[in-house]
C-alpha cells in the first residue's frame, strides 16, 4: 500500500509544482517583475503544500494503523486467545496476517480463519480511511496554497521556511535515531546486568557463557560472564592492527601528497582505496588460509609454540585492512597544509624530510590522529576477519601467538543461532555492546581532547 | 625632458642616494628561466651589491618575482621549472652541480609575500632554522639566537613575555617580521623579499621598510615590490623588469629622476603596467 501511494504523491508533486509555476506565470502576464517571487518559487509552493501534510498523514498512518489494527482484533477475539502466552500471541498475529494476505501460516485452525477475516476488513477499513484523510490533507493545502498566489505572495521566504522545516526534519530523525539505539542498548543491559552482577562482568577473568544451563531441568556447568579477556583480546588485535596500519597509512599519505609525481598519485591513490572496498570477509580467507599459517610455520621453524589462529595473523590482516582508511585521510590532510608553510621551511634550508617532520606533520596532526581515531573504530568493529583468523577461545593472554576472541565476535556469537532474549547468555551480547560503546566514545572524546591540545593552528 | 609628475618619489630617491656601493655580491649573468614551454626570464644580466638594498620592480608577470626565486634556488621545487645561464654568491656558482641546495638556503634567506609563519611558538618559530643546521650547542646559546634574532627584526619588545604563544596569533606585520627574525636568525648573507609588504597596512609597512634600512648594515638585500615609493624609500639600486627582459638597471636615484628607457619612464609615471 505505502509504495504505490508514494509513487502517486511524487507524480502529483510534480504536477502541483508545474501547475504552481505556470499559474504564476500567467498572473505575471507581460509584466514579469510584477511578482514578488520567481515563477519556480511559486510551484514549489503548491507542491510542498499539496504533498507535505498528505506526506506526513501518509508516515503516520502506516506507523500507527498496524498497532491500533492489532489491538482492536485483539480485544475482539479476547475470550479465544485468554489462555495464550505472549509468544503464541505474537504467533496467532502472525499466521491471520498470513491468512488474509495468502501466505502460509503456521497454524491454520477456524479461529484464525474467522481472525484473518476480521483483519481483512479491518485492515481494509484502515485504508480507505488513510487514502480519504490523505486527500483531505491534500486537496486542503492545494486550495489554501493555489489562494495564496499573488503578485504579492513572498512564496520565496515561504518556500525557504519549508525547505529548513525540512532540513530540521531530517536533523531530528538521524538524532532521535541514535537516541534511540542507545536507549534500547541501555535497558537491554539493564536487563542482564539485574541477573549478572556488573563488578563480576567487568572485572571477571573468564569468560564462559556457552556452558550456560538452557533449561530448569539441564545441569548448568560454569557459565561465567567475566568480560576481561574479551577486551584484553580486542586491545591486542587492535593494537597489532594499529602498529601495521599507522605507520603504513601515514607514510603512504606522505609519500602519495610531497614525494609522487601526479602520474603516480593519479594511479596510486585510487589503488590504495580499493583495499577499502575489499570485504572483511575476504581478508578473513587471507588471514586464515595465508597469513595464519605463514606465521605458524614461521613460528615453529623459530621453535615457538604458534596457535593455527592467533592474534598476530588477525592483527596483521586487519592491519593492512585499514591502512587505506589512514592513508585516504591522511593524504587530505596533509595536502591541505598551506604550500607556504612548506616554502618557508624550504627557504630556510631545511629538506624535504625536515620540512614533512618538523612543519607538514605538525600541522596536520590533527586530522591525522581523527584518521587513526576512525581506523582504530574500525579495528574495534571488525568481526569477520577475527573470527577467522584469530578464533572464539576466550584466552586471558597477551601473547599475539595464542588464540584470542574480541568483544564483537562474542556480541556475533551469542546471537545468531536459537537463543532466548530472557536469558543472560543472549543479553549479555547487550552488556558487551554497551561497553564497547562506551569504550570507543571514551575514545574519541580523549582524541579530541588530545587534538585540542596539540594542535597547530595554521590560519 | 618633461619634468616627472612624480616628484615625491624622486625626492625620495635622492634623499636614499648611497655615497659610495659595495663590490658585487650576486652577478647573473645570461640568466635564463623556462616554464615547460614558456620563457619567463631572458638574458638577465644583473650586479647586485654587498649590504645594500636592491629593489626589482616591474609590472605583474615580468619575471621579477621568478628570478628572486633564482637566487636561492627556490624554483628547482617546481618540477617543470628550468634555469640557464649563471649566477654566482660571491665567488660561489650556485648552479653549480657540486652545490648543496640546503646550505645555498642557509646563507639567502627568503622572505615571502604573505606572513608564513610555522604554526608554532614564536621561540620556536626562530630557532627553527638554528636547530635544523645544527648552529647552536646548548639551549643557552639557542635562547640567544632567538633574543638577538628577534631584536634585529625589532619584535623583541612587543613578544618578549609571550614567546611561548602561537606565532599564528600575532597581527600581520607582527608576522612578517617573525618571518624576517626567522630568517636572520640562520645568519644568511643575503636576504630576498618577494613583495614583503603587499598584504600589510601602511604603519607596519613603514616599521618593516625602516628594518629593511637597518637590515642592510649587515645583510644583501634583494626585493621585489609593486609600490615604486616603497622601491624609492628603501633601495639604493633598482631594476626594472618588463616582459621577462630586464630593461634598466641603476641607481634608484638615476632610476627615478633619469630614466633611460622610454618603457622604464613610461612605467614610473604610471602611463602603463
Amino acid at each position: 500500500m505505502f509504495l504505490p501511494l508514494f509513487g502517486l504523491l511524487v507524480v502529483i508533486t510534480i504536477a502541483c509544482f508545474v501547475i504552481g509555476r505556470s499559474r504564476s506565470i500567467a498572473l505575471a502576464g507581460v509584466n514579469y517583475s510584477s511578482m514578488h517571487s520567481r515563477p519556480g518559487y511559486h510551484g514549489w509552493w503548491l507542491a510542498l503544500m499539496t504533498a507535505g501534510p498528505a506526506f506526513i498523514v501518509l508516515i503516520v498512518w502506516s506507523i500507527a494503523a498496524p498497532r491500533i489494527v492489532r489491538s482492536m482484533l485483539l480485544s475482539r477475539f479476547q475470550e479465544q486467545i485468554s489462555g495464550f502466552s505472549t509468544a503464541q500471541i505474537d504467533g496467532f498475529w502472525r499466521d491471520l496476517q498470513a491468512l488474509a494476505t495468502g501466505g502460509t501460516p503456521g497454524i491454520r485452525d477456524a479461529l484464525r480463519q474467522d481472525a484473518a477475516v476480521a483483519f481483512a476488513s479491518l485492515w481494509n477499513t484502515s485504508n480507505m480511511a488513510m487514502i480519504a484523510v490523505m486527500a483531505a490533507a491534500g486537496i486542503a493545502g492545494f486550495l489554501y496554497a493555489w489562494s495564496a498566489i499573488s503578485p504579492a505572495f513572498r512564496a520565496r521566504h515561504s518556500v525557504e521556511k519549508l525547505v529548513k522545516f525540512l532540513l530540521a526534519a531530517s536533523a531530528t530523525i538521524a538524532i532521535l535515531t541514535t537516541i534511540g539505539i542507545v536507549l534500547s542498548l541501555i535497558t537491554e543491559s539493564m536487563r542482564f546486568f539485574s541477573m549478572v552482577s556488573p563488578i563480576d562482568f567487568l572485572f571477571g577473568l573468564t569468560w564462559t557463557p556457552q556452558q550456560m544451563a538452557f533449561r530448569a531441568d539441564q545441569v548448568g556447568g560454569n557459565a561465567a560472564f567475566g568480560f576481561i579477556p574479551l577486551l584484553t583480546g580486542t586491545l591486542l588485535i587492535t593494537f597489532i592492527a594499529m602498529i601495521v596500519a599507522a605507520p603504513l597509512g601515514i607514510m603512504a599519505a606522505v609519500y602519495l601528497s610531497d614525494y609522487a609525481t601526479p602520474q603516480i598519485r593519479a594511479v596510486g591513490k585510487p589503488v590504495l582505496e580499493i583495499l577499502a572496498g575489499i570485504p572483511t570477509v575476504v581478508y578473513g580467507f587471507f588471514a586464515a588460509l595465508t597469513v595464519a599459517p605463514f606465521i605458524r610455520t614461521t613460528g615453529s621453524s623459530l621453535g615457538l609454540d604458534v596457535a593455527s589462529e592467533s592474534a598476530l595473523a588477525a592483527g596483521v590482516v586487519m592491519g593492512i585492512m585499514i591502512v587505506p582508511f589512514v592513508s585516504s585521510l591522511s593524504d587530505d590532510v596533509i595536502n591541505a597544509v598551506p604550500q607556504s608553510l612548506r616554502d618557508g621551511s624550504m627557504g630556510l634550508g631545511a629538506t624535504k624530510s625536515e620540512t614533512i617532520r618538523k612543519v607538514v606533520l605538525p600541522a596536520a596532526l590533527p586530522g591525522i590522529v581523527s584518521a587513526l581515531v576512525l581506523a582504530i573504530s574500525r579495528a574495534i568493529g571488525e568481526t569477520m576477519i577475527v573470527v577467522m583468523a584469530a578464533g572464539l577461545a576466550a584466552n586471558l593472554t597477551l601473547n599475539p601467538l595464542e588464540a584470542v576472541t574480541t568483544v564483537t565476535v562474542q556480541i556475533g556469537t551469542l546471537l545468531t543461532g536459537d537463543q532466548e532474549f530472557d536469558s543472560p547468555k543472549t543479553l549479555a551480547a547487550f552488556g558487551l555492546g554497551l561497553v564497547l560503546f562506551v569504550i570507543t566514545l571514551s575514545l574519541n572524546l580523549v582524541a579530541l581532547r588530545v587534538v585540542k591540545k596539540y594542535r597547530e593552528q595554521y590560519d | 625632458m618633461n619634468s616627472l609628475p612624480t616628484f615625491e618619489i624622486a625626492a625620495a630617491a635622492t634623499a636614499n642616494a648611497p655615497a659610495t656601493l659595495g663590490r658585487p655580491k650576486i652577478t647573473g649573468r645570461n640568466v635564463n628561466v623556462f616554464y615547460g614551454e614558456k620563457h619567463a626570464i631572458k638574458d638577465v644580466n644583473v650586479d647586485i651589491p654587498e649590504r645594500s638594498v636592491m629593489a626589482f620592480i616591474g609590472p605583474s608577470g615580468c619575471g621579477k618575482s621568478t628570478f628572486l626565486r633564482c637566487i636561492n634556488r627556490m624554483n628547482d621545487t617546481i618540477a617543470i621549472c628550468r634555469v640557464t645561464g649563471g649566477i654566482h654568491i660571491g665567488e660561489q656558482d650556485i648552479y653549480d652541480k657540486s652545490l648543496d641546495v640546503v646550505q645555498l638556503r642557509a646563507r639567502v634567506g627568503m622572505v615571502f609575500q604573505k606572513p608564513n609563519p610555522f604554526p608554532k611558538s614564536i621561540y620556536e618559530n626562530v630557532a627553527y632554522g638554528a636547530r635544523i643546521h645544527g648552529l647552536v650547542r646548548s639551549k643557552t646559546d639557542l635562547d640567544e639566537v632567538v633574543e638577538t634574532s628577534l631584536r634585529k627584526a625589532s619584535l623583541w619588545n612587543e613578544v618578549k613575555d609571550r614567546l611561548h604563544d602561537s606565532g599564528t596569533g600575532l597581527s600581520g606585520g607582527q608576522q612578517q617580521r617573525l618571518c624576517i627574525a626567522r630568517a636572520i636568525a640562520v645568519s644568511p648573507e643575503v636576504i630576498l623579499m618577494d613583495e614583503p609588504c603587499s598584504a600589510l597596512d601602511p604603519i607596519a609597512t613603514a616599521r618593516i621598510e625602516e628594518l629593511i634600512d637597518e637590515l642592510k648594515q649587515n645583510f644583501t638585500i634583494v626585493i621585489v615590490t609593486h609600490s615604486m615609493q616603497q622601491a624609492a624609500r628603501v633601495s639604493q639600486r633598482t631594476a626594472f623588469f618588463h616582459l621577462g627582459v630586464l630593461v634598466e638597471e641603476g641607481t634608484t636615484d638615476q632610476i627615478f629622476t633619469n630614466p633611460v628607457d622610454t618603457r622604464t619612464r613610461d612605467y614610473i609615471t604610471g602611463r602603463f603596467g
